[in-house]
């Protein structure tokens, strides 16, 4: 893999752009780029509109490092990323329901997030009137025999909404289409002109799994922007909290996944594991999901006085416990049958499509943002990032297994390791400079990338957060395919993308 | 297998005793639910949820309510699959305009006698998004609601709570 630096060295970098540069490129090496993911030399991070202009965050060389170009659009047009490299297909068309800007020879001109109902168009853009709602048009697929079957926004279980079509040739897929946008909250539109601190609390409600991990990626970017170093405790604190973060969303996953193969004796006892962590995680940091906890500057809140006694028996339990029930699955022939096999995800396409976290990793990709674009503290942890080949169900589960057992090593090695002192540094406060700040964070789903524009006076200007789910969901619609409608649940859930991550 | 069946038979329960219902719910409720409740529920509630744009944050605690500590069912309480078999609908978000159409027809399909609950923050006033251009701000702007559980999210037990004081003040009304 190449680095993005030779072809964008020629190009002035943004002078308070932190840590990665910034660079404003003509369209001719904004092609260049599209070419160069493409042919599979750069991955694709994030691509994202601005006051008229796009930012494509890039990953590539070795060591890997992030590239961000910048392409200024006075006439509202850029040339599309998406015709070259599909993964950028879905930002482009979100830049046009946000920003109005148009990715100018597109494939798919479809609207994505915006569903005719908001009350202004374009609204990060130059905001226009409403339009009357036009009928989504759904990809055609012809055929003998060939039926469809339309689910959702609103689901059977208790999940979040969005649509699902399904074209299939009796019991087997033909194509998923998703039609996601249903969660589409306005949350960078809010977050524009916003304090930091309420900025804050929006990218912890980003999705309420990861609200630890976005929490964290948001607040490095500030960090960076403004050139604040968080207190040696609070980073530490930050990792303690996003892997229990992790830990708890694995277990409670491992069990739904085996649910949705009528195997409900392990969601049972995962859940009851999840739970004992949320519980621990409430006594450590007051808040179950530990919402909040992590703040611009640190942390919000310390460990309790007795949380590393609390976290000691947790890991205690954990470890105590799993061991058999994976041995259960491991054990029980007729999961097995629904697992192996199922829903798989070809590596070729988890490379394309730069997909992060254990849908990756299940996938032949071997890329954790701890370990590749290593942060405080991960630098001074020891941990083995786990990767499979298969890229099925199974392998996705078994990925997540791994992850549990070295997430608690992790906690382990922070509760011996964790300095002491002050969690919160100060912020600058109305006389804080203006700057640009860019963020990669593994959460449990994968690398969350966060970006802030602040203004003077600890205003946030601009700010994106770029959910994994966003270059996941498309691979769902590739994984069910020839598979049967019914192991759906199992391959979505085996996923489990973040709707309102991606929809915001 | 057995071995785990078997020490689930041996162990006692990890379920934990309901919480009381707090007054303010009680009393929330009663001012609320002023039509008469003519039909008898035979102490059993059939959920269904409705999330309008949250971050997931309540779906995880209501999520919570089936693991074995909370044990929602041995209340009577259950989550259904379709509106159409619903008594309750457990509303969460701050319903995004997105949203807003596929709340009402779930209410819709909903039969009546039912009654809204919605929970968390959001779904009081819109929380955080209020006044974007995305969202409807509250979930008593689209449909009528007759308890609101607070909480960003709510706790298992907050959530537990409010819908044993619902199913209380049905009863009461019986």
């Amino acid at each position: 893999m190449t680095n993005a630096t030779p072809i964008l060295g020629a190009f002035p970098a943004a002078p308070d752009h932190m840590p990665w540069p910034r660079r404003v490129v003509d369209e001719a090496i904004w092609r260049v780029l599209s070419a160069r993911l493409s042919a599979g030399e750069l991955s694709l991070l994030g691509l994202w509109g601005d006051a008229g202009m796009v930012h494509m965050a890039v990953l590539g060389g070795d060591p890997v490092a992030v590239t961000v170009a910048s392409l200024a659009c006075p006439d509202g047009h850029f040339p599309s990323v998406g015709r070259e490299h599909p993964p950028a297909i879905r930002f482009e068309r979100a830049i046009r329901d946000l920003f109005g800007l148009e990715a100018s020879d597109a494939l798919d001109r479809r609207p994505w997030l915006d569903h005719g109902v908001w009350s202004a168009r374009t609204p990060l853009g130059r905001p226009g009137a409403p339009e009357a709602p036009t009928p989504y048009a759904f990809l055609t697929s012809v055929g003998e025999g060939l039926h469809q079957i339309p689910v959702g926004p609103v689901h059977a279980g208790i999940i979040e909404p969005g649509h699902f079509r399904f074209t299939a040739a009796g019991e087997t897929v033909v194509r998923l289409e998703e039609r996601l946008g249903y969660t589409h909250k306005g949350v960078e539109a809010l977050m524009a002109g916003a304090p930091i601190d309420r900025a804050a609390m929006l990218a912890a409600r980003c999705s309420g799994d990861s609200t630890v991990a976005s929490s964290i990626a948001f607040a490095r970017a500030v960090e960076a922007a403004l050139r604040v170093a968080p207190p040696p405790r609070a980073v530490w604190l930050r990792a303690l909290a996003a892997e229990l973060e992790r830990v708890a969303n694995h277990l409670g996953d491992i069990g739904a996944i085996c649910n949705d193969a009528a195997f409900a004796v392990m969601l049972a006892h995962c859940s009851v594991l999840r739970e004992r962590v949320l519980r621990a995680a409430a006594n450590c940091f007051g808040h179950r999901l530990m919402m909040d906890a992590v703040a611009p500057g640190g942390m919000s809140v310390d460990l309790a006085a007795d949380g590393p006694k609390l976290l000691h028996e947790l890991v205690a339990t954990i470890r105590r416990t799993l061991p058999p029930l994976v041995e259960l699955y491991d054990d029980t022939a007729s999961l097995q049958d629904r697992t192996v096999g199922t829903g798989i995800l070809k590596p070729e396409l988890a490379r394309q499509f730069a997909c992060g976290g254990f849908v990756g990793r299940a996938s032949g990709r071997s890329f954790d943002a701890r370990r590749d674009l290593v942060y405080p503290p991960y630098d001074r942890l020891r941990f083995e990032v786990p990767v499979r080949r298969e890229g099925d169900v199974d392998a996705r589960v078994r990925v997540r297994i791994a992850e549990v057992e070295e997430s608690l090593t992790m906690i382990v090695q922070i509760l011996a390791e964790m300095p002491s002192g002050a969690v919160l540094a100060d912020l600058p406060g109305a006389d804080a400079p203006g700057g640009e700040g860019i963020a990669v964070v593994e959460g449990f789903r994968g690398d969350i990338l966060a970006w802030v524009r602040l203004a003077p006076g600890g205003i946030v200007d601009r700010a994106h957060l770029r959910d994994p789910s966003w270059l996941q969901w498309p691979l769902l619609e590739a994984a069910i395919e020839g598979n049967i409608v019914a192991d759906f649940p199992l391959c979505n859930k085996s996923f489990n993308c973040s709707y309102s991550g991606h929809d915001l | 297998m057995r071995k785990i069946l078997l020490e689930g038979l041996l162990r006692r329960p990890l379920t934990e005793p309901p919480p009381a219902a707090a007054d303010a719910e009680t009393a929330e409720l009663s001012l609320r639910l002023k039509q008469g409740i003519d039909r008898v529920f035979g102490g059993s509630l059939a959920i269904r949820l409705v999330d309008a744009g949250s971050c997931n944050g309540c779906e995880l605690e209501i999520h919570a309510l089936n693991n074995p500590f909370y044990d929602l069912e041995r209340f009577g309480l259950k989550f259904v699959a379709s509106p159409r078999h619903a008594d309750v609908l457990l509303v969460t978000g701050p319903v995004t305009r997105n949203m807003r159409e596929a709340l009402e027809r779930t209410h819709a399909a909903t039969p009546s006698p039912k009654w809204v609950v919605a929970a968390g923050a959001c779904a009081l006033d819109g929380g955080l998004y209020a006044g974007g251009h995305a969202c409807v701000g509250g979930v008593s702007e689209v449909i009528p609601v007759d308890l609101h559980i607070p909480g960003c999210p709510p706790t298992p037990t907050m959530l537990l709570r409010g819908l044993l004081a619902l199913m209380a003040a049905c009863d009461g009304r019986r």
